[in-house]
C-alpha cells in the first residue's frame, strides 16, 4: 500500500458513505451534509492519481530547480482541477442551503418525504 | 426499508467498481505529456514558482474566469432566493448571548486573518495558496464577526462594489494580455522580474489580488444573504 493507495481508499470510502448518507436520510440538511462528504471524496481520489511516489509538490526553488523538475515534482494539473472543483462544490452547497432555507420557509418541513407537490 | 435495501445494494455494486479500481491501479514513473510541458516551461513562461498557480491563472486562465463568474452567480442567486421585502431593523436577537471570549477572540483575531489572507493570496505565485483560498480566509474573517455579533449588518453596497470592481479589473487585465502581450489573460503584460521574488510573474499577482478580493466578498456576501435571513 503506499500514500496513493490510501488516499485513493479514503476518498472512494468517503464517496460511498456520502452516497448511502443521501440515499437514505429524508432530511434535506443531512442530505447536503451527504453531498459535500461525497465531493469531498472525489476530490480525494482525484489528487491521489496526481500522485507520483517519492516526488514533491510542483513549485520550483532551490530544492527543485527548473532543469530537473519533470522528474522531481508530481503532476500539476489533477491539484488546479481540485482547486476548480473545491470552489464549485462550495458554490453547489450554498445554493442547496439556500433553497433549503427557502423550502423550510414556505413548507415548514425539510423532510423530503413530505414535500409531495411534484409526485403522482 | 426496501429503499435502505436497494441503496445498499447501488453502493454495493459501486463499492466493487471501486475497488476493481483501486487494486488495478498503478502510479504512473513519469508525468505525462502536458504536465510535463508545464514543468518544464512554466518558469520561463509565466516566471511563477508555483506551477500550479501558473496553470489556474495563465494556461488556463480562461477557465478560472469562467469559474469566478460560477461563484459570482452562486452569490447572486443566493442573495435572490433568500431575498425578502420587508426590511428588518438590526434588532437584538433573541437566542444565546454571544461569549465574552468570542467577542474579545474576534477583536484580537480579525485583523490577523485577514492579513493572513492577504498574505495567501499575493504569495500565491510562489507558495501553495492564492486568490480563491486568500479569499475563503478573509471571507472567514467575516463569518468570525458574524459569529461574535449575529445582529450585525454589513454593507451589501460595498461588498458588491469591491466584487464588481475586482471583476472589472481581472476583465481589463484579460484584455490588456491581448492587446500588449501574446492572448486573452497572458501575464506578460507586465516585466516577469526576478524569478521567486514576491514582485515577479507578470500579472499573476495582481490577478490573484483580484481573484482573492473577488472570492472574498463573494463568499461575504453569501455568508451575509444567510445570515440576514435566519430571522424571519
Amino acid at each position: 500500500m503506499t500514500v496513493a493507495n490510501i488516499a485513493m481508499a479514503t476518498g472512494f470510502i468517503l464517496i460511498i458513505i456520502g452516497l448511502y448518507g443521501a440515499m437514505t436520510h429524508r432530511d434535506i440538511l443531512r442530505m447536503i451534509v451527504a453531498f459535500s462528504v461525497a465531493a469531498t471524496g472525489t476530490n480525494l481520489v482525484l489528487i491521489a492519481v496526481g500522485y507520483l511516489p517519492g516526488r514533491t509538490a510542483p513549485i520550483l526553488d532551490a530544492a527543485v530547480p527548473v532543469e530537473t523538475a519533470a522528474t522531481a515534482i508530481v503532476d500539476p494539473v489533477p491539484q488546479a482541477l481540485v482547486l476548480t472543483a473545491i470552489v464549485i462544490g462550495l458554490g453547489v452547497t450554498a445554493l442547496m442551503l439556500a433553497f433549503a432555507y427557502k423550502i423550510h420557509a414556505t413548507k415548514g418541513t425539510l423532510d423530503i418525504s413530505k414535500l409531495t407537490d411534484l409526485k403522482w | 426499508m426496501t429503499k435502505r435495501i436497494l441503496a445498499t445494494l447501488l453502493l454495493l455494486g459501486m463499492g466493487a467498481i471501486f475497488m476493481d479500481l483501486l487494486f488495478g491501479y498503478s502510479p504512473d514513473t513519469s508525468l505525462n505529456t502536458s504536465a510535463e510541458f508545464y514543468a518544464q516551461n512554466t518558469a520561463a513562461d509565466t516566471g511563477a514558482a508555483n506551477i500550479v498557480t501558473a496553470i489556474i491563472v495563465t494556461f488556463r486562465g480562461l477557465d478560472t474566469l469562467g469559474e469566478v463568474t460560477v461563484l459570482f452567480l452562486t452569490a447572486a442567486i443566493v442573495a435572490l432566493v433568500l431575498h425578502s421585502d420587508t426590511v428588518r431593523p438590526a434588532r437584538a436577537k433573541q437566542g444565546w448571548p454571544v461569549g465574552e471570549l468570542l467577542q474579545t477572540g474576534t477583536r484580537l483575531l480579525v485583523p490577523l486573518i485577514t492579513l493572513f489572507g492577504a498574505y495567501i493570496f499575493i504569495n500565491g505565485h510562489l507558495t501553495p495558496g492564492g486568490g480563491f483560498q486568500g479569499g475563503a480566509i478573509l471571507a472567514s474573517a467575516v463569518l468570525l464577526m458574524l459569529l461574535a455579533d449575529p445582529a450585525r449588518r454589513f454593507g451589501h453596497g460595498l461588498i458588491s462594489r469591491i466584487e464588481s470592481v475586482s471583476g472589472l479589473f481581472y476583465i481589463a487585465i484579460g484584455v490588456l494580455g491581448l492587446l500588449v502581450a501574446g492572448g486573452f489573460l497572458d501575464n506578460r503584460i507586465l516585466p516577469l522580474g526576478e524569478f521567486g521574488s514576491i514582485l515577479s510573474a507578470g500579472a499573476i499577482p495582481l490577478i490573484y489580488v483580484l481573484v482573492g478580493l473577488k472570492v472574498g466578498a463573494e463568499f461575504s456576501s453569501i455568508m451575509a444573504s444567510l445570515s440576514e435571513s435566519e430571522d424571519t
